[in-house]
C-alpha cells in the first residue's frame, strides 16, 4: 500500500470538516473489512484516510417502537447478536449470521458496507426490503436518503464527496408483515452467487397480499428491486404456484454477472430458486405474524 | 504529511508497548516486523484464510486487516501469549495430543479463534465450534480433528477429564 495522509476524528463534528476540506480526495476507513482489501491488493489508491473508526457516538441499536435506528459504526457481530434486532427484526440477525466470517464482523461495521456499494453486499438487500432510510452528515446539514436510491453503480453510492453515512432507520413493517434473506453459498458467509431479500405485507384476514419488496443480490450493477415479480404477487392470495412465477419474472429482470463462481444462465436459474425460496419464508413469517 | 509516523500505544499479551508506525502499517506487519511475534501467519492476500488471527480485547479478529492506529489502546492477545509460560493452553493441548495438527499453518489462527469462542461460550455446540473457525481455512487437516480438539479442550476447562 502506498503512504496517505491519516485522520482520525473522535466525533461526527471532527469528521465533517475533514471531509468538506479534501472532499473526493480522502476515503472513509470504517472497519476497513472491505476497503484495505481493495488497498492491499492496489485496486485503490488514497493520499488521505479519514478513520472513523474511533467515532463511538455512531454505535447504537435503539427501538423505540417509532422504528429501529442503527449507528453506522454499529459491527455487523453487535447487530447479529442484537436482542432488539432478534425481537422484531430477526432476518437482520439471520442475514448477519452469513455474512463474510466471526472475525469479519467483530471489526466491520454495517455503515462501512453499505458505503463500499458492493451490488452482492447482502445488507443493502435487506435493507431495501425493510424500507430502510439512511441518514448522511456533512458540514451543511443532514439528509435522509431511501435505501432504495442509495446505490447508483458497482461500488458507487449516493454520497455527496464531503458527506458521510450516519444512521439506518428501519420504520416499523406493517402487521401482516414478514421478511426473509436467502442466498447461494458454498461455504456459509460466501458472498451469495446470488441473493434475494424479500418482504410479504398480507391484507388482515384474507392472505391477499398487500404489498411485496422482491431485492436481489449479485444479480445487477446494484441491488435490483425486482418489480414486475412483485407485481405478479400483490393484490392476490399467494400461491405456491404464484411463489414459482415470481422467482421466474425476477429472473427475467435481472442482469446478472459472469465470474468464476457463475454463468449468467447459472445465476438466471438460482434467482428463480432462491427468490422462491425467501419468499417461502417470508410468507409464512407473515402469516404467522 | 504522507506516512508521518504516528504514536501507537498498545497491550499485547499483557505488556503495553509504545511504537511509532506510518499510518498505512498494519496490525500483522506490527507482530511479525516490528516485534518479532511471527506465530501470527499471512496466508492469503484476499482477507480470507485467518492464519492471522489475533485476539483484540478479547474477539476474534483478522490482523491483516487492521491498521495497527486502529488497535491504539486496544489490548491484543497472539498465539505468543496464550500458553502460561511452558504449560500449553487446553486448547493447545488438545490440538497436540488429538492430532489435528498437520503442517501448522493455520494452527495459530485456530487456537485464536478457539480462545475467542470459548471465552464468550465456555460450552459451545458443535455447531457454534464450526462457526467459530469458518473463517480458519485449513488445507490439510479436514477440520475434524480441530472441531473435536476444541471440544475436548471446553471439556477440560469445565473441570472434565
Amino acid at each position: 500500500m502506498k503512504d496517505f495522509e491519516y485522520f482520525d476524528p473522535k466525533t461526527v463534528k471532527e469528521a465533517l470538516p475533514l471531509l468538506s476540506q479534501y472532499k473526493e480526495e480522502a476515503k472513509i476507513i470504517a472497519g476497513g473489512q472491505s476497503l484495505l482489501v481493495v488497498m492491499k491488493q492496489g485496486m485503490l489508491t488514497t493520499e488521505y484516510i479519514i478513520d472513523i473508526k474511533g467515532i463511538s457516538d455512531l454505535d447504537y441499536i435503539n427501538d423505540d417502537g417509532k422504528g429501529l435506528r442503527i449507528g453506522a459504526l454499529t459491527l455487523h457481530r453487535t447487530i447479529e447478536k442484537s436482542p432488539i434486532i432478534q425481537k422484531h427484526f430477526m432476518v437482520l440477525s439471520e442475514m448477519e449470521r452469513n455474512l463474510a466470517t466471526i472475525q469479519t464482523r467483530n471489526w466491520g461495521t454495517i455503515g462501512g458496507n453499505l458505503c463500499h456499494g458492493d451490488p452482492a453486499g447482502d445488507p443493502a438487500s435487506v435493507f431495501i426490503a425493510l424500507n430502510a432510510k439512511l441518514k448522511v452528515a456533512s458540514m451543511g446539514g443532514e439528509r435522509i436518503i431511501d435505501m432504495e436510491e442509495f446505490s447508483k453503480d458497482y461500488f458507487e453510492v449516493a454520497l455527496e464527496p464531503d458527506e458521510m453515512l450516519t444512521e439506518i432507520q428501519v420504520p416499523p413493517p406493517p402487521p401482516h408483515t414478514g421478511t426473509a434473506h436467502e442466498k447461494l453459498m458454498v461455504m456459509q458467509g460466501d458472498q451469495g452467487v446470488t441473493g434475494a431479500a424479500v418482504s410479504i405485507t398480507l391484507k388482515s384476514g384474507d392472505g391477499v397480499c398487500e404489498d411485496a419488496h422482491i431485492v436481489l443480490s449479485n444479480a445487477a450493477s446494484i441491488p435490483l428491486r425486482a418489480r414486475e415479480a412483485e407485481k405478479r404477487l400483490i393484490g392476490k392470495v399467494v400461491t405456491d404456484d404464484l411463489l414459482v412465477e415470481a422467482g421466474e419474472v425476477a429472473s427475467s429482470e435481472a442482469d446478472p454477472p459472469v465470474d468464476v463462481h457463475g454463468t449468467a444462465e447459472y445465476r438466471r436459474e438460482m434467482i428463480k430458486v432462491f427468490v422462491s425460496r425467501a419468499a417461502q419464508r417470508a410468507l409464512e413469517r407473515a402469516t404467522s405474524s | 504529511m504522507k506516512g508521518t509516523p504516528r504514536e501507537l500505544k498498545l497491550t499485547i499479551n499483557g505488556k503495553v508497548y509504545e511504537l511509532m508506525v506510518k499510518p498505512k502499517t498494519l496490525l500483522v506487519d506490527v507482530l511479525r516486523k516490528e516485534l518479532k511475534l511471527t506465530g501470527t501467519r499471512i496466508g492469503c492476500l484476499s482477507s480470507s484464510c485467518g492464519a492471522c488471527t489475533v485476539n483484540i480485547d478479547g474477539k476474534a479478529v483478522r490482523s491483516c486487516s487492521v491498521l495497527a492506529l486502529q488497535a491504539n489502546g486496544r489490548d491484543v492477545t497472539t498465539i505468543e501469549g496464550v500458553a502460561d509460560g511452558d504449560k500449553l493452553h487446553p486448547i493447545q493441548e488438545a490440538m497436540v495430543e488429538h492430532g489435528a495438527i498437520e503442517c501448522g499453518f493455520c494452527t495459530s489462527g485456530m487456537v485464536m479463534s478457539a480462545r475467542a469462542l470459548l471465552n464468550e461460550n465456555p460450552k459451545p455446540t458443535r455447531e457454534e465450534i464450526r462457526e467459530a473457525i469458518q473463517g480458519n481455512l485449513c488445507a490439510d487437516s479436514g477440520y475434524t480433528k480441530y472441531i473435536e480438539a476444541i471440544e475436548i479442550a471446553s471439556e477440560k476447562m469445565q473441570g472434565g477429564k
